[in-house]
């Protein structure tokens, strides 16, 4: 099988006031079609450069990123970003920012596909509210239904859930399951939160600190809904804690 | 001599001094109106030290008022200054605001113009009366391009600004669902960019309210400032000056709070910190 997403031999240098920061150091990876993956690592090791290099906001300074074997030119609709800060525009409501990728659309098939991933997230009832109104579990939802809406193999998150408190969080977390389950898509989901890799992903992908390079990768092999105080999860815990060389104690 | 201005600074003052047992709505109401009698009792009594004879009394003064509302000069007056800065506004607005747009996203535009239109901001549209004079001669022309001038550079620089402040998750978001040209501007820059765009507005018009009164005093035959002129010529009539003043400041409260309800609509109201 051909995988969607590779990343062969990428390298990333910013230029700082002349001198030359190294941010991402030969990242060779391969992600499989509806692959579950992480990306953890410390704040700073350039795992959102990363992200932002495969959606195509941003250019490597060397080596490349495949998507079906195609290199990235650019951000494309088939491949959509999920942010941290909130990328719904607080001008429209909720409908209309589902709707924005599907302005080809008849409004009758709008209508269909925007209603049904509304559902999905389990905003029904909220269609005509403005983001302002939303708390910030809702907007994400409302981000994360703009992004089904257009039906992408490709979803890319960066710590989508980082600005929500932990209950939120948690309660996010199972629902971004039950739809990736559904929905079959790829996902790359940058999380510094070694908890919120492990609930979610089929692989982690560890990096080191700056400039960011693959440490290990560590398979899950723990089925969903998975249990957060069996042995199995704590011990994946504790091999991560030791590779972040992060103390097991406070 | 009459005693009501220490009855009305007491009533004032008893206002001010219970505003704790006021509710936030009777504050808003009251504390001005207490203050602004503060100032007319102030005003009334420099008039008595100072015996003064060219200064109006608050008296005077509204009887100078009701003087210019009989006459019917002063309905005219009103109506030729707001006919120019209607115009001039309108004019500016539709200039202003796209060219504002598309300066502020295509960094190569802002680049090109940008140093040009800061460096003609500075010029004081007073400064453009002899010009104005010159192309369009003493009348309503003259007047509409000043407004134009003075309402055109709020509008345009804080349209730019606006524009270049729209956040990096909403520029890429915009690109990731493939929005472009017109789509992009209408979808995504304009809606960005209008609560600060309402914002340069408001300034554009109190701006352009200031200019008309002063153009119209040196270059015009009609308007608000012309009868400021008029009247202090014509016998310094200094009732009528000031009278003329205070109307000039009511009628700048009343443009400024038809613009702020722009401010209210939905697609803009997350651009305002809630007060």
């Amino acid at each position: 099988m051909q995988p969607k997403v590779v990343f062969e031999k990428v390298n990333k240098v910013f230029e700082r006031r002349g001198a030359d920061l190294e941010v991402l150091a030969n990242i060779d990876l391969s992600v499989a079609p509806g692959e579950f993956v992480c990306l953890l690592g410390p704040s700073g090791c350039g795992k959102s450069t990363l992200l932002n290099i495969s959606g195509g906001f941003e250019q490597p300074t060397s080596g490349r990123v495949l998507i079906d074997g195609e290199p990235v030119q650019g951000p494309n609709p088939r491949r959509v970003f999920v942010f941290q800060e909130y990328g719904i525009f607080p001008w429209a409501s909720v409908w209309d920012n589902v709707a924005l990728g599907l302005r080809h659309l008849s409004k009758d098939e709008q209508h269909t596909i925007v209603a049904q991933v509304i559902d999905l997230v389990g905003l029904t009832g909220f269609e005509s509210t403005y983001p302002q109104e939303l708390s910030g579990g809702m907007k994400q939802r409302v981000e994360v239904a703009r992004a089904l809406a257009v039906d992408p193999d490709v979803i890319f998150m960066d710590e989508p859930f980082g600005a929500l408190d932990s209950l939120t969080r948690l309660s996010l977390r199972s629902e971004l399951i039950r739809i990736w389950r559904k929905s079959g898509k790829t996902i790359l989901f940058v999380t510094h939160d070694v908890d919120e890799s492990i609930q979610l992903a089929q692989r982690i992908v560890v990096f080191s600190d700056r400039p960011g390079s693959i440490k290990e990768i560590i398979p899950v092999p723990l089925e969903h809904p998975r249990d957060l105080g069996s042995p199995e999860y704590g011990q994946i815990k504790n091999h991560l804690y030791d590779l972040l060389g992060v103390s097991h104690k406070v | 001599m009459s005693y009501w201005p220490l009855f009305l600074s007491l009533i004032a003052i008893g206002v001010v001094a219970a505003a704790r047992w006021q509710s936030a709505r009777q504050q808003s109401v009251l504390l001005p109106l207490a203050i602004s009698c503060l100032v007319v009792v102030l005003w009334e009594l420099a008039c008595r030290w100072t015996q003064t004879r060219v200064f109006p009394t608050p008296g005077q003064t509204w009887l100078g008022l009701l003087e210019l509302i009989e006459s019917n000069r002063l309905w005219g007056d009103i109506a030729a200054s707001l006919f120019r800065v209607t115009w001039g506004f309108i004019l500016a607005v539709a200039v202003g605001i796209p060219l504002g747009l598309v300066v502020g996203w295509s960094t190569r535009t802002f680049r090109a113009l940008n140093p040009i239109i800061q460096g003609l901001r500075p010029i004081s549209p007073i400064a453009w009366i002899p010009i104005a004079i010159l192309w369009f001669g003493i009348g309503d022309g003259a007047g509409i391009f000043l407004i134009f001038l003075s309402s055109f550079f709020p509008i345009t620089v804080g349209t730019m600004a606006a524009v270049r402040n729209i956040s990096l998750v909403h520029q890429r978001s915009a690109l990731n669902f493939g929005l472009s040209g017109l789509e992009l501007f209408r979808r995504v820059v304009l809606p960005a960019a209008l609560p600060q765009i309402i914002t340069s507005l408001r300034i554009a018009l109190g701006v352009a309210w200031l200019v008309i009164v002063a153009a119209e005093m040196v270059g015009m035959d009609s308007g608000l400032g012309y009868l400021i002129n008029d009247a202090r010529n014509a016998g310094s009539r200094y009732d009528l000056v000031v009278a003329t003043m205070l109307v000039i400041g009511a009628i700048g409260i009343v443009l400024d709070f038809l613009i702020r309800r722009l401010e209210r609509f939905d697609e803009v109201r997350w651009g305002y910190a809630e007060r």
